[in-house]
């Protein structure tokens, strides 16, 4: 309770503040002993659950073994390569589709065509073009993270406040230097959300890339922990990708709110 | 009004010529400006006031040259404004800092296009935050100003690059009436310090007049010049000349001129 004690000695409303938090975090830890007990409950039951000791001795094993590390390194290693290949080829196609209307005339057919395609489907195609090694499954990753990330890239460009760019060219500033010192910085916080979507994106496009077709990877463990009806495996595997993903929003959505901290309504 | 035979002697430092300025806007064409001329002279502060729609901040953005005019020439020191120049410095009501910047970094940011060294960059950005009196927040973020202070911030920015000229369009029209006074009050200390030509457009005539040597009301459609008025009061100007009968009188003309042309029809905004 030293939080309320320090609230009360502040004025105003300023206390309501972390109290609020704490309130939350009690909640949300609430929620998340009830969740696993729920699930334990559930497999005492008669349910066809792994209890939750199963799972964790399942992962202690796993750990031990090393295939832990390495399916999480083998999903890692191809989610990051996609995605950091994908942010880099939307915001470069975002910001040419935004600076340059013949370049917007010519991208946006195809984007918003491929926009409407799962990159999933583009599967079989992609293994057939390129074999079952690496490249279909980053290239597939690559595509997904890409299309979440280049609209809203293209739309932070052309959202950039006009009275911006006037004030910029008033004070003498070229169109090299207008985008380069006023476009890039304020379409950074659209960039950083279509790189978290696009993160989401390539996140799970991942695991269903590996489930269908890979010798490593937690899609793949998982995969082949179903046909020995490994349930404490597929619950590892399970929480390993939710666990993940989450750490790397956490860490994107950190770093997006460093870089944007000077916007005004946040 | 300003005929070229109402100027003064010396060769004006700005000079619209007949400009026009018609927007395509449907099957009838919208009249911004219906041939507008206007000398001003260097270190002159000259005020344009007048309704919504009566094209004052379309002549403002002309010499800016933030846009063409569809006829007519507005020449700046004899030449022809073709586009935006460092000899003309622009204040904008919404203020328009860059908001990932820093009070400092703003102001440096015309002189680092211009490519001036970092030494003399500190330095000259010093002088002009110290001059709008932003010293305790010149590492400030805009996001943690006033709007007063922001405005302020963009007045240092803008005398930074050293213009002649600084068009202000509705400077203070965003803050409130306490602000505004204070702001007009330090605006024309920090122009007695700073002499430059000033274009400053506003719809508030007692700012108007507080400001100006000469008041420009301007009437819409089609938006034209509607009355020029010289303003004999010396400066300095405080709190006592916004009380006087003579600073009264002349409100008064100035209010008239701009609201005698309430008969036209509103213009649609």
């Amino acid at each position: 309770m030293a939080v309320t004690s320090a609230g009360a000695t502040r004025d105003g409303n300023a206390p309501a503040r972390p109290r609020k938090n704490r309130t939350f975090l009690v909640l949300n830890i609430i929620s998340i002993v009830a969740g696993i007990a729920i699930w334990w409950g559930l497999s005492l039951a008669g349910l066809q659950f792994p209890t939750p000791v199963e799972v964790v001795s399942a992962a202690w094993k796993m750990t031990l073994d090393g295939t832990l590390a390495t399916d999480v390194g083998a999903s890692l290693g191809r989610v990051l390569a996609g995605f950091a290949l994908g942010s880099v080829a939307a915001v470069i196609v975002g910001f040419v589709m935004g600076w340059y209307t013949v370049a917007r005339g010519l991208f946006e057919p195809w984007i918003q065509f491929f926009r409407t395609i799962p990159p999933l489907a583009m599967l079989p195609l992609v293994l057939v073009l390129m074999g079952i090694g690496e490249s279909p499954k980053i290239f597939v990753i690559f595509l997904a993270a890409f299309l979440s990330c280049v609209i809203s890239t293209y739309q932070g460009v052309v959202n950039v406040d006009k009275t911006l760019i006037n004030a910029a060219r008033v004070l003498g500033a070229s169109d090299g230097t207008i985008f380069g010192r006023v476009v890039v910085p304020a379409s950074t916080p659209f960039i950083l959300v279509g790189m978290r979507v696009g993160l989401g994106s390539a996140w799970g496009t991942l695991v269903a890339a590996e489930l269908l077709a890979a010798q490593a990877g937690l899609g793949h463990r998982m995969q082949s922990a179903q046909l020995y009806y490994d349930l404490p495996t597929i619950f590892v595997g399970i929480i390993a990708i939710g666990v993940l993903g989450l750490i790397m929003d956490r860490l994107l959505m950190i770093a997006g709110n460093k870089l944007t901290a000077w916007q005004e309504n946040r | 009004m300003s005929t070229p035979e109402s100027t003064r002697e010396i060769a004006p430092k700005i000079s619209v010529r007949d400009v026009q300025k018609v927007f395509p806007v449907g099957k009838e064409p919208f009249v911004a400006l219906g041939g507008v001329s206007l000398d001003i002279a260097d270190n002159e502060f000259v005020t344009v006031v007048g309704p919504s729609g009566c094209g004052k901040s379309t002549l403002l953005n002309i010499l800016a040259g933030l846009e063409q005019p569809t006829g007519g020439t507005a020449l700046v020191d004899g030449k022809p404004v073709t586009g935006p120049g460092p000899e003309r410095g622009v204040i904008f009501q919404q203020y328009a800092l860059f908001p990932w910047l820093t009070v400092r970094e703003n102001v440096e940011f015309g002189m680092r296009t211009a490519k001036v060294p970092k030494a003399e960059r500190r330095e000259r950005a010093e002088h002009f935050i110290r001059l709008v009196g932003l010293e305790q927040f010149a590492d400030a973020l805009p996001k943690t100003l006033s709007g007063g202070m922001k405005q302020r911030c963009a007045i240092a920015r803008a005398y930074a690059v050293n213009p002649s000229i600084l068009l202000m369009d509705e400077p203070f029209g965003a803050l409130d009436a306490l602000t505004r006074v204070r702001l007009q009050e330090q605006l024309l200390e920090t122009w007695s310090k700073e002499r430059r030509t000033v274009m400053f457009i506003t719809h508030d005539v007692d700012e108007a007049v507080f400001l100006a040597n000469r008041v420009v009301v301007m009437a819409a459609r089609p938006g034209r010049i509607a009355e020029v008025i010289d303003v004999d009061l010396p400066y300095p100007r405080d709190e006592d000349m916004r009380l006087s009968p003579e600073f009264g009188a002349l409100r008064n003309r100035v209010w008239h001129a701009v609201y005698h042309q309430r008969q036209i029809k509103e213009p649609a905004q």
